[in-house]
């Protein structure tokens, strides 16, 4: 038998995590480092070993507990790419926590450390069972970092969060129970290939959908977004804005649309609506904010919804960008998330307006804060601008409304990042103690400059990240073919016109000159 | 010249990353020194490049350097593209950013931060060379992204004036209105073409000039869809009438960029694109016209503001609003070589009026109101020379018969002629429009003329020079440090001499340095020759753009055989417009005040801009942000929070005396319960 290297993957930061509660602090924060260390090591591991063009599940591991619940894992390039995106945020956060979290350390990291281990089980899971577990056990965790060590308000965040995703999760677990009866298996890749009748799978979509509109999160159910990344620690809103906000899209693409192609069709003009409706309300709703990390939580929602419309748009580019913009917007926004952590735990406010010339005093943070703020807005060469470009691209096939819509997106994201970068970095210092602070320590160059390095890989070379989703996305665009809508292009090809537009009747033989202009 | 193209690319990337990481760990003039080493190299190795695609020499060129992207059908890579259309933009692009890194040294030499702003200016080289060379509309798009990057920030790079920081911003988001555009267009183009390879397409674009499609419910004809979609996107780039408001904010800027950025070569990136893809605009009749028409509408729009402005680079930025509607106007009747042309010739003209305006500011101290100068050309008698070659070059001067004229008088009549000699309605309009414009193109550049360097000086009452002759004996304090803003030259020189002439409240202006004239010079010469050397490539040789561009040559051999009343008319109105700016400006200088006012509300109306700036306010940004705050307060707050997670406390906090035993407010009981349930569940589902 191979090394079970996604077995490890989940039990070293579980024990790990486990230390940590007996651990004094100083030791603990080593161990959490040193644990996400080697994740990520062996997450690169994984990412090369991987075999691109070979099967679609790799690195399977099963074991069978009772009769249809089965400890079983494995991985196809989407969950592999999610999987690093887990892995490479983990120690950043780490580091992002290393001074500012100075209350019950142990506990801090061994959260941090579990909620890892239920990560990667969410992406490697193959039992439909299993996936649940490690879905909704994935909440405990970041409740907890929330409303242990949040904000001033963090009792109430930590309770619409919990409240917010647990109800759409319960609908779902009912619906996962109906499907295992009906197909008899809970292996997700078989249920990936089972035909459910078309009545049924309308139901059955619902209540997916209702869990993973509340993870994604779409509109109207976004509310609980804003608050918990307000109240979480800088690092809770990292691993929240960077990988729990996956789940929901990792999900639309691992069961909605595999299983129920049929009324993914049906349900598409909901999905496309309430897209539209986001990207305009919530990029509106983030112009008009005062606190950083709410205006970048409503850009969040605003950037997650192009993601919705691209996997809805049963292509391809619409796939793949959608992917990609998961990845891009889990690193940039992580990233800022990070930038607004950097001045906050110097000077332990959010509020826009007490900050003010940055450039001048901290002129390294403003060189990151910019290169990241230009990726949030999908500037060509960063990580972001792939996804939208390939996403809004799949989605023009579809509709030209809905990417009219949705493209607005670039225009309004440009006005309030840059309204928000204009306010923090540019003018005068306006208050004495945000002109004295310092610029990046050693840690926060850690931080931020691998992230930094990564986003530009991903839009100047976006090959790597896109050659091990490709088959699989293939697949489901096949498995998807029988059910895609039609477009409303439909372009019809007529009899060219003779000459070309500005054509002149001149001294030369007509025909040879039109044939000749119109190289 | 594969390794020519590549160096001339990728060496101003190079040399902005260097910069960035040098930054102040070294003197600023090693950064100096290294950017402007770049762009020089750089731009001897475009020249060659150019002139052998004059010969004939040279064929399109592909270097290929990294895929970039591949999802299903839609592939595209990053690579190098020269062909005869290109090589223009390469002399136009490094040249003028060679002479503006050079002309830096000396406008720039008290700014502290210096190293950033060279390192911006080589980043703006790359990415306009990015631009000039894609292969694909991508990464067209890219350098369209990029130099509006570097012109955000150069437009803010005195990021401590919140001016600065709003028109950065401005610049960014009306640039991205026109991007929306843009991107719809390469989307619909992949879905009609299955490409966005740019020779692939322009080689089906013929094929399809029957086809329809559907566009937000309407049908509509493909080519036409397409290209007023891309077309958006240059008016956003270029300024264009609706999109322009962005142009003249940037100015805020220093003068090197606006010569550099908002002048030769980013605002021009509109016109390339029509070029570029001509054979694509040449299947969509609709979208010529309205390429035409709107061409023709901003160029006289332009021209109209021009006239009333006092502030020296705003002037000179509507005026290159106004010829960029020229040009655009010249594509759209199908005269791509003349539009080209006039991008080539404007190119040296405007730039070398901007960094004369800048010398000018300079001189003055950094007053850039053209009511405080006056009779400055025995002063700064280099810069008054320059100056005069620009000038005589943007109002066309020259003579048909004799075949002599500076750079401006060859593109210009071309322009007008072909509109004129197109024969279509909108022809004419343009032809008009044109006309017009020049005249009031001659009277603005005239008018900026006699305020600057003729008549009485009028420095005292400006707070620059007020500013600048007390700082001299004064002792330095906190809202006068001397240094920082006197841009080069010693404190001496205003010391109030013993003639002191009434006017110049004892102020000196002084020449600028060497290193600025230099480029003035160099520029002088192409706004001198440009026209004379290069017109008959330009203009009249299918063999020189050897398929880059759709050149119509029944149109050209039309265009020269239009009336003579039609070639002259340019000359005609440009006298008019000399003696009309002699007579308001030299001969009775109280006249502006009164036609003024005997035009009230036109002169307002021009003045004011046609109160663009105040109707976007109305219309978008402050609906945008009355929205934003409804959604926020009324929508998330008072709607869905209070009927969601706020409803369900309530109601939880009512029935909470029932359950208070079962809800214990611990998490693991709520996880324990959750795991209980999953097991019943699963039993349920086994049994």
């Amino acid at each position: 038998m191979e090394f079970p290297i996604l077995s490890t993957m989940l039990i070293v930061p579980l024990v790990a995590g486990i230390a940590c509660l007996f651990l004094p602090a100083a030791t603990a924060r080593l161990t959490a480092l040193v644990a996400t260390l080697v994740n990520l090591a062996l997450g690169i591991a994984l990412w090369l070993n991987y075999d691109i063009g070979g099967a679609q599940w790799q690195f399977t591991e099963r074991a069978d507990l009772f009769a249809v619940f089965d400890y079983a894992l494995g991985i196809d390039g989407i969950a592999l790419m999610l999987i690093m995106l887990s892995v490479f945020l983990m120690p950043i956060c780490i580091l992002a926590s290393w001074d500012g979290i100075q209350k019950r350390v142990g506990e801090y990291m061994a959260a941090f450390l579990i909620m890892e281990t239920l990560m990667i089980g969410v992406f490697a899971a193959q039992d439909m069972f299993l996936f649940y577990i490690f879905f909704e056990a994935g909440l405990i965790p970041m409740y907890l970092i929330i409303g242990v060590w949040g904000g001033d308000n963090r009792i109430y965040a930590s309770y619409k969060f919990f409240l917010y995703t647990l109800l759409g999760s319960v609908v779902m677990l009912i619906a996962m129970m109906w499907m295992v009866n009906q197909a008899g298996t809970s292996d997700i890749p078989t249920l990936m290939q089972y035909d459910f009748a078309p009545g049924a799978q309308t139901w059955l979509w619902l209540a997916f959908f209702a869990s993973f509109a509340v993870k994604m999160p779409m509109w109207p159910v976004h509310t609980w977004l804003p608050d918990a990344h307000v109240q979480a620690p800088t690092a809770g809103s990292v691993i929240l804005a960077g990988v729990l906000l996956k789940l929901g899209g990792y999900g639309f693409i691992r069961f909605s649309l595999p299983m129920f192609p049929e009324a993914s069709a049906q349900f598409l003009w909901l999905v496309f609506a309430l897209s539209m409706v986001a990207v305009i309300y919530t990029s509106l709703v983030a112009l008009v904010q005062h606190d950083m990390k709410k205006l970048i939580a409503y850009s969040s929602v605003a950037h997650m919804a192009i993601v919705t419309a691209g996997l809805f748009a049963f292509n391809v580019q619409g796939i793949e960008g959608a992917m990609m913009i998961m990845l891009g917007h889990g690193l940039v926004s992580g990233a800022l998330f990070l930038c607004v952590g950097v001045i906050y735990d110097r000077l332990h406010t959010r509020e826009i307006g007490r900050y003010g010339g940055l450039a001048i005093n901290m002129p390294r943070y403003a060189f990151f804060f910019l290169l990241f703020t230009m990726a949030s807005i999908g500037l060509p060469g960063t990580s972001n601008f792939v996804g939208e470009f390939l996403a809004l691209a799949g989605v023009y096939e579809v509709s030209t409304w809905a990417t009219l819509i949705l493209t607005t997106g670039i225009i309004l994201g440009a006005a309030y990042m840059l309204y928000l970068y204009r306010r923090v970095v540019f003018g005068i210092q306006k208050n004495a103690d945000a002109a004295a602070m310092p610029d990046l320590s050693l840690r926060e160059w850690a931080m931020l400059g691998p992230i930094a390095a990564a986003v530009l890989w991903m839009g100047v070379y976006p090959e790597s990240f896109l050659a091990p989703m490709r088959a699989d996305i293939a697949a489901l665009e096949v498995r998807l073919a029988r059910a895609a809508p039609a477009g409303d292009s439909g372009l019809a090809i007529g009899q060219p016109r003779d000459h070309a537009a500005n054509y002149v009747a001149g001294a030369h033989a007509e025909g040879s000159v039109a044939a000749e202009g119109a190289h | 010249m594969q390794t020519s193209i590549i160096l001339i690319v990728f060496l101003p990337l190079f040399a902005a990353i260097i910069g960035g990481i040098l930054n102040k760990s070294m003197p600023s003039v090693v950064t100096k020194a290294v950017t402007t080493g770049a762009l020089f190299v750089a731009c001897a190795l475009s020249w060659p490049i150019f002139l052998s695609f004059v010969s004939g020499d040279a064929t399109a060129t592909v270097v290929p350097v990294l895929q970039w992207m591949q999802s299903g059908d839609l592939t595209f890579d990053w690579a190098l593209r020269v062909d005869t259309l290109t090589a223009v933009m390469l002399v136009v692009v490094t040249t003028v950013s060679a002479l503006v890194h050079l002309y830096s040294w000396g406008y720039m030499e008290e700014e502290p931060d210096q190293p950033r702003f060279f390192a911006y200016l080589s980043l703006f080289t790359f990415a306009m060379l990015m631009l000039v060379t894609a292969d694909n509309l991508v990464q067209m798009f890219f350098g369209w992204e990029g130099v509006g990057l570097a012109s955000y920030l150069l437009i803010g790079f005195w990021f401590k004036k919140p001016s600065a920081n709003a028109a950065a911003m401005k610049a960014f988001v009306v640039n991205r209105v026109g991007d929306l555009g843009f991107m719809l267009g390469i989307f619909g183009t992949f879905l009609v073409f299955g490409t966005v390879s740019i020779p692939e397409i322009l080689a089906a674009a013929p094929g399809m000039s029957g086809a329809s499609i559907g566009f937000l419910g309407y049908r509509a004809n493909t080519m036409d869809v397409l290209c007023v979609l891309l077309f958006i996107g240059a008016m956003g780039k270029s300024a264009q009438l609706g999109l322009h408001t962005w142009l003249p904010d940037a100015m805020e800027g220093p003068t090197p960029v606006s010569a550099l950025i908002h002048a030769a070569t980013m605002v021009t990136a509109g016109v390339f694109m029509v070029c570029r893809l001509s054979p694509m605009f040449e299947a969509a009749p609709f979208a010529l016209g309205l390429v035409t028409f709107i061409g023709a509408a901003t160029c006289i729009f332009a021209a109209t503001v021009g006239t009333t402005q006092w502030d020296i680079k705003r002037v000179i930025a509507y005026s290159t609003c106004s010829q960029l509607g020229y040009m655009f106007f010249a594509a759209g009747v199908g005269a791509y070589g003349a539009a080209m042309f006039h991008l080539f010739t404007h190119a040296f003209f405007k730039a070398l009026l901007f960094l004369g305006a800048g010398s000018v500011i300079h001189a003055m101290h950094h007053e850039q109101d053209m009511r405080y100068y006056g009779a400055l050309h025995k002063e700064i008698p280099f810069t008054f020379f320059a100056m005069l070659a620009g000038t005589l070059a943007i109002t066309g001067v020259g003579v048909y018969h004799l075949g002599v004229g500076f750079a401006g008088f060859w593109s210009k009549d071309a322009i007008l002629e072909v509109a004129y000699a197109r024969g279509t309605e909108l022809g004419q309009f343009a032809f008009w429009m044109g006309t017009f414009a020049a005249l009031l193109t001659s009277f603005y550049s005239w008018r900026l003329m006699f305020l600057t360097f003729w008549g009485k000086p009028r420095w005292a009452d400006s707070e620059h020079i007020q500013h600048a002759v007390h700082a001299g004996h004064d002792e330095p304090d906190e809202h006068n440090p001397p240094v920082q803003e006197d841009a080069g030259h010693d404190v001496t020189h205003h010391v109030p001499s013993p003639n002191y002439l009434a006017g110049t409240a004892g102020y000196h202006p002084h020449e600028s340095p060497i290193s600025m004239l230099i480029p003035l010079g160099i520029l002088s010469i192409g706004a001198v020759l440009a026209g004379q050397l290069f017109a008959p490539t330009f203009l009249d040789s299918a063999a020189f753009w050897n398929g880059a561009i759709f050149y119509n040559e029944p149109l050209i051999h039309a265009m020269h055989a239009t009336p003579y009343l039609v070639k002259y008319a340019a000359a005609i109105v440009m006298l008019l417009g000399l003696l009309a700016a002699w007579m308001a400006y030299i001969r009775d200088t109280s006249l502006p005040a009164k036609g003024a006012q005997q035009l009230g509300p036109v002169y307002r109306f021009f003045y004011n801009k046609w109160y663009f700036d105040e109707l976007y306010e109305r219309v978008f940004i402050r609906p945008s942000l009355w929205l934003g705050r409804q959604f926020w307060k009324l929508g998330d707050v008072g709607t869905i929070d209070r009927f969601g997670p706020n409803g369900a406390a309530w109601v939880v906090e009512r029935g909470s005396v029932l359950a208070k035993r079962v809800q214990s407010g611990y998490v693991y009981s709520y996880a324990l319960v959750m795991l209980l349930g999953l097991v019943a569940a699963i039993t349920y589902v086994l049994v």
